[in-house]
C-alpha cells in the first residue's frame, strides 16, 4: 500500500468516526436532559405537588395544582380550536380543492407554523386580551390553538393523500357520494395517521410557553372559568425557575418532569400509532 | 337545496333515481362548502396575523421609520425606542448557535444517512425526534442550573486563559450572555438540522455513491466529495431552517442572555434578544408608543423568519426533486 493511499483511508476511517461521534454527541443531549430532570425533579415531586396551591412568596412547600388544571384547560381550548380547524380544512384540500386555492391554504399554512411563538403571543394578545381589556384562559388557548392548526392540518392531508387511489375509486363505483366515501371510506383508512397528527401537534403545543406569558398571563390561585388569568405548567416552570427562592428552584425542576415526561409520553405513543398502520410517507 | 332535502324523506330509500342523486350531490356540495370554510379560516388567520403587525405598529413607524433599527436608546420614560441592541443580540446569538451546531449536525446526519445501518439509523432518528419535540422552557431551565454554571466556573475562565488576546473572550465571566445563550440554542437546533439534512442525504440516487467508489474512491471521500455537494442545496436548506428557528426563539434565550441591552464585541457580555425584550417586557408596557414599539419588534420577527422559511423551502424541495429525478433515469 503506497503511504499516499495509506493516508486516505486513515483520513477516510478519522472523518468517518468523527461522524459517528457527532451523532453520539447529538443523541447523548437527550439523555443528559432526561437524566438531570429525573435527578432533580424526581427528589421533589410528592403528592403535595399535584393537589396543593402554591404556597405564598417566601414560605416554602405547596404544589401546581392551579398549574396543571390550567395547563389542561388551555390544552383543551387549543384542540378545540385547532382539531376542527385543521381536520376539516385537510379534508378540503386533499379531497375537494383546485390547484390555486390549495396553493394558497398550504403556502398560508406553513406561513403560520414558521412564525415564531411569541409573535403569536402578540396576535392574540391583540385579538383577544385587548378587546376584553383582561388576560384570560380563553386567549391563552386561542394562541395554541392557532399554533395547532398549521401541524395538524399539513400533516392529516398528507395521510388522506396516502390513501390508495383503489380504494377511493371502489367507493365510488359503488354509487357512495363523495361525502360518503370521505366519510366511511378515507378517513377511516387513515384514522392512525390523523390520530398521530393530531396528537404531535398537541405535544408541541403543550410546552409552548412564550405564547402564554402575555396572554393567559399567570395565577397563584385556581382560575374559575375562562376568563380570568390562569396558571399553566410552562410558564411556571419560567417563574420559578428564575426566581431566587431555592424551593421554587425544586418545584420547577418538578414540573420540568412532569412535563417532559407528559410530552415525550404522547411523541412515543403518537409513533407507535403509527407505525402499526398503513404504510404512509412521513410528512 | 332546502326543497330536496324536505321532499325526499317520505320517498325512502326507493325514491326515483333523479331526486337521490341530487341529495346526494347536495350533500357533497355542502360537504364541499364546510370543508372550504375550515381552510379558508387558515388564510384569513394569516393574513389577519399580518395585519395586526402592521397596524399594530404604526406609531413606532411613522415616528422613528429607519433610525429604529440604528439607535440602541431604548427608553420608555421619553418614548424613545431604538432596537440596535436586541437586533445585534438575536444575530449573535443566532451566528454562534449556527457555528458550533452545523458541523455537530452536518457530521451525525451524515453518519445517520451514510454509515449507520437502517435500524441503528432509525432508532438514533427516533431519539433525534424526540429531542425537537423538548419544549424550549425545559432548555431553558436547564440552561439556568446546569450550562450557566459551568460556563462561569470552567468554560469562560478556561477560554480566556487561552484565546482570552482575542476581544471575543474578554471581560468578567457572569455565565449568562451571548456565548450562553448561543450553546443553547445550539443545542435546541441541532435535532432541525440532522432530521432534514439526513432525510435530504438519503435522496441521494444510489449510483451517485456507487460511480464515486468504483472510481477508486475511499468512503469518505465518495461522501464528502460526491454526495454532500450533491445534497448541498437542502443542506442549506435546513441551515435556513435552524437559524429562523435560533431568531426567534424565546424562552431558553430569555432565560440565559442576561437581559441587559449591550452591545460588545465580547461574547461574555450579558446581552438581549428581540424575543426575549418582548417576552419580559409585553405586559408591563404602558403607553401605545411603548407597546407599539415592541409590535415592532414582532414584526421584525415574522419578516424575518418569512423569508428564511421559504427560502429554505425552496431548497429542500429543489433538492430532494433533483434527487428523484436522477432516480428515474
Amino acid at each position: 500500500m503506497s503511504p499516499r493511499l495509506r493516508w486516505r483511508k486513515f483520513v477516510s476511517g478519522f472523518m468517518l468516526t468523527m461522524t459517528g461521534v457527532c451523532a453520539v454527541v447529538a443523541v447523548a443531549v437527550l439523555f443528559f436532559i432526561l437524566g438531570y430532570l429525573v435527578y432533580h425533579g424526581g427528589t421533589s415531586i410528592s403528592w403535595n405537588f399535584f393537589t396543593k396551591l402554591p404556597a405564598p412568596v417566601g414560605e416554602t412547600g405547596g404544589g401546581m395544582a392551579n398549574a396543571i388544571v390550567g395547563s389542561a384547560k388551555l390544552l383543551l381550548l387549543a384542540t378545540l380550536i385547532g382539531v376542527p380547524i385543521g381536520f376539516f380544512g385537510a379534508i378540503y384540500l386533499a379531497e375537494f380543492s383546485g390547484g390555486t386555492i390549495a396553493f394558497v391554504v398550504r403556502y398560508a399554512a406553513d406561513l403560520l407554523n414558521g412564525v415564531p411563538s411569541i409573535v403569536i403571543g402578540i396576535f392574540a394578545f391583540t385579538l383577544v386580551v385587548q378587546p376584553f381589556k383582561h388576560f384570560s384562559t380563553l386567549a391563552g388557548g386561542f394562541a395554541l390553538g392557532l399554533m395547532m392548526i398549521p401541524i395538524t392540518l399539513r400533516s392529516t392531508e398528507e395521510f388522506l393523500r396516502a390513501v390508495p387511489r383503489a380504494l377511493r375509486e371502489g367507493a365510488m363505483a359503488l354509487g357512495a357520494s363523495k361525502w360518503k366515501t370521505i366519510s366511511t371510506v378515507i378517513v377511516p383508512a387513515a384514522y392512525r395517521g390523523i390520530l398521530t397528527a393530531i396528537l404531535l401537534a398537541f405535544a408541541r403545543v403543550a410546552g409552548e410557553t412564550a405564547p402564554l406569558l402575555f396572554t393567559a398571563l399567570g395565577n397563584r390561585f385556581w382560575s374559575p372559568g375562562w376568563n380570568q388569568p390562569t396558571a399553566s405548567l410552562p410558564a411556571m416552570i419560567y417563574t420559578y425557575a428564575i426566581a431566587p427562592y431555592e424551593d421554587w428552584h425544586r418545584q420547577a425542576w418538578a414540573a420540568g418532569l412532569v412535563l417532559l415526561g407528559l410530552i415525550l409520553v404522547i411523541n412515543i405513543v403518537a409513533r407507535a400509532i403509527l407505525s402499526r398502520g398503513i404504510a404512509v410517507p412521513r410528512s | 337545496m332546502a326543497t330536496s332535502t324536505t321532499a325526499v324523506p317520505s320517498a325512502g330509500p326507493v325514491a326515483g333515481s333523479r331526486s337521490f342523486l341530487s341529495r346526494l350531490r347536495d350533500g357533497d356540495e355542502i360537504a364541499r362548502l364546510i370543508t372550504f370554510l375550515f381552510a379558508a379560516s387558515v388564510v384569513l388567520i394569516t393574513l389577519l396575523l399580518v395585519f395586526e403587525l402592521w397596524q399594530g405598529s404604526v406609531l413606532p413607524r411613522h415616528k422613528f421609520g429607519f433610525s429604529f433599527f440604528r439607535t440602541s436608546v431604548w427608553d420608555p420614560i421619553f418614548d424613545q425606542f431604538g432596537a440596535l441592541p436586541f437586533i445585534y443580540g438575536t444575530l449573535v446569538t443566532a451566528g454562534v448557535a449556527l457555528i458550533i451546531a452545523v458541523p455537530l449536525g452536518i457530521g451525525a446526519a451524515i453518519f445517520l444517512a451514510e454509515l449507520a445501518p437502517a435500524r441503528i439509523s432509525d432508532t438514533l432518528e427516533f431519539f433525534i425526534d424526540l429531542l425537537a419535540a423538548v419544549p424550549s422552557v425545559i432548555y431553558g431551565l436547564l440552561g439556568v442550573f446546569i450550562v450557566v454554571p459551568l460556563m462561569r466556573e470552567y468554560i469562560q475562565p478556561g477560554l480566556k486563559n487561552t484565546l482570552g488576546f482575542l476581544p471575543l473572550f474578554q471581560g468578567p465571566a457572569y455565565g449568562v450572555g451571548f456565548l450562553t445563550a448561543g450553546i443553547v440554542l445550539a443545542i435546541m437546533v441541532i435535532p432541525y438540522i440532522i432530521s432534514v439534512s439526513r432525510e435530504v442525504l438519503l435522496s441521494v440516487p444510489r449510483d451517485q455513491r456507487e460511480a464515486a467508489l468504483s472510481l477508486g474512491s475511499t468512503r469518505w471521500e465518495s461522501t464528502w466529495k460526491v454526495v454532500v455537494p450533491f445534497a448541498r442545496g437542502g443542506i442549506m436548506g435546513s441551515i435556513f431552517l435552524a437559524l429562523a428557528r435560533a431568531l426567534g426563539e424565546t424562552m431558553a434565550v430569555t432565560m440565559v442572555i442576561g437581559n441587559t441591552p449591550t452591545i460588545s464585541a465580547s461574547l461574555f457580555s450579558p446581552g438581549y434578544s428581540i424575543a426575549a425584550v418582548i417576552a419580559n417586557e409585553f405586559t408591563e408596557a404602558t403607553g401605545a408608543m411603548y407597546t407599539q414599539s415592541l409590535i415592532e419588534l414582532g414584526l421584525v420577527l415574522f419578516i424575518l423568519t418569512f423569508v428564511l422559511n421559504g427560502f429554505a423551502r425552496l431548497l429542500i424541495v429543489a433538492t430532494s426533486q433533483r434527487g428523484a429525478g436522477m432516480g428515474h433515469t
